[in-house]
């Protein structure tokens, strides 16, 4: 037993902040490209016709039953070999993205199957045409019940971007690599990172539980 | 795509889905001692339980399980920990997916209504016993569709394993990457195997949805 030493980490901070911030742009990004496809998926699955129904759902059946860590080395390993060279970061974003999409999806078109369809005819009866009627009776509601589930979505995120460290991107986990690939010190690094990935959790939550309110106090 | 290359590596990747079956399995079985201990200590009458039981649930989900296992598999040496990459894959994710079915077991309990609890009281049924006879029945029930949601993100999450050298689906994929130069027949397989796995979990679940659930 070695005895453990946290003295080795500061020399790092520098690298581990580095990491921080590249994971904070990478969960970002991937909260962008998951919810945008998110809408656009439950939108082609809800009201698209058949010949974009059936792939959505075919590509949505793919995604929740295979490993986010073999749909990322998929696309970044993978796609090379049909001559598709992306970089890692790009790689991760979309990986992300796509993965959390489905699942956003899912909230999203359930959300808005879950509003009252007499909001909607009284709306249509009212003289509001089908679009005006979609943006301001039937969204506005479904926003309610959709927001929870997409914000823990969006935590899972967060953690889950742990992954793209397999594909070599320099967020977090990578960082903390480095910095034990100096050091030989495994434990200190991974436990600082452990924590730091709390930290940025901890925001994130207080963040979303904000929103929940504000959006709660329109209702 | 190279379909004779895919159908030579097909029983290794056979064999290596029967070691994710068994990992996820085992894993399954830790999370569930973990969960039924954590949601009694969540539910307990005594503050330092309930404070043990938070710490675990918060500590566990807020933070990656790539980083718990990679503590535990890389850092446990430095500490006298030293696990062979199964143990340390099945101690991992259990203790991982113990925290999130801790909430779902805890939610079930707390889902039981109230009524039922104060009937069974008033009734001179002791605190034990309500919980035992009265309580635990019937969340038992509505546990069965959120573990079920765990179990299957603990069997996607068992593809983690191979980042500590489990030669499970995911690695024996990234070996034959190694030696053949064609990733897109070698995932295309191991996601085939995932899906067949998955799918079998998703009907027991069902399964046991139909036999047990109230509705």
């Amino acid at each position: 037993m070695e005895g453990l030493d946290f003295s080795v980490v500061p020399p790092y901070a520098g690298l581990l902040l580095q990491g921080v911030i590249w994971t904070t742009v990478l969960t970002i990004a991937a909260s962008a490209v998951s919810f945008a496809g998110g809408i656009a998926l439950a939108l082609a699955v809800m009201y698209g016709p058949w010949f974009l129904r059936y792939p959505v759902r075919l590509f949505a059946w793919l995604f929740m039953g295979t490993p986010l860590l073999l749909q990322l080395f998929l696309i970044y390993f993978g796609l090379v070999q049909i001559g598709i060279d992306i970089p890692a970061l790009v790689a991760g974003i979309i990986g992300l993205g796509l993965h959390f999409a489905v699942y956003n999806a899912d909230i999203i078109r359930a959300g808005l199957a879950a509003v009252d369809p007499g909001q909607n005819e009284g709306a249509r009866s009212l003289g509001l045409s089908r679009f005006q009627s979609f943006r301001h009776i039937i969204v506005p509601q479904a926003v309610h019940s959709v927001m929870p589930p997409i914000g823990n979505n969006l935590i899972a995120l967060l953690k889950e971007s742990a992954l793209v460290s397999v594909i070599g991107v320099a967020e977090l986990v990578h960082t903390a690599q480095l910095a034990i690939s100096e050091t030989y010190r495994p434990f200190e690094f991974y436990i600082v990172a452990a924590a730091l990935y709390y930290i940025l959790n901890l925001i994130l939550e207080a963040g979303l539980r904000r929103l929940e309110r504000r959006v709660e106090a329109t209702r | 795509m190279d379909v004779d290359l895919m159908i030579r590596v097909f029983p290794y990747f056979a064999e290596a889905a029967w070691t994710t079956v068994q990992i996820s399995v085992l894993a399954l079985a830790l999370g569930l001692v973990m969960a039924a201990l954590g949601s009694a200590a969540r539910l307990s009458r005594w503050a330092g339980l309930r404070f043990l039981g938070t710490a675990y649930v918060s500590l566990f989900r807020g933070t990656p399980c790539l980083i718990q296992l990679f503590v535990l598999y890389f850092g446990g040496p430095q500490i006298g920990i030293n696990l062979d990459p199964f143990v340390a894959g099945v101690i991992g994710l259990g203790v991982n997916i113990g925290a999130y079915m801790t909430e779902s077991i805890r939610g079930a309990i707390l889902a039981v209504a109230r009524g039922q609890v104060e009937a069974a009281r008033s009734l001179g049924i002791g605190r034990r016993q309500t919980m035992a006879h009265v309580v635990l029945p019937q969340a038992a029930r509505l546990m069965i569709r959120p573990l079920g949601v765990n179990a299957v993100a603990l069997i996607k999450g068992s593809a983690l394993v191979s980042a500590i050298s489990l030669v499970e689906l995911t690695y024996t994929a990234q070996r034959y990457i190694g030696s053949t130069y064609k990733p897109f027949e070698m995932f295309a397989i191991a996601a085939l195997f995932y899906m067949v796995v998955i799918y079998g979990a998703l009907r027991l679940i069902a399964w046991l949805d139909r036999r047990y659930a109230i509705d």
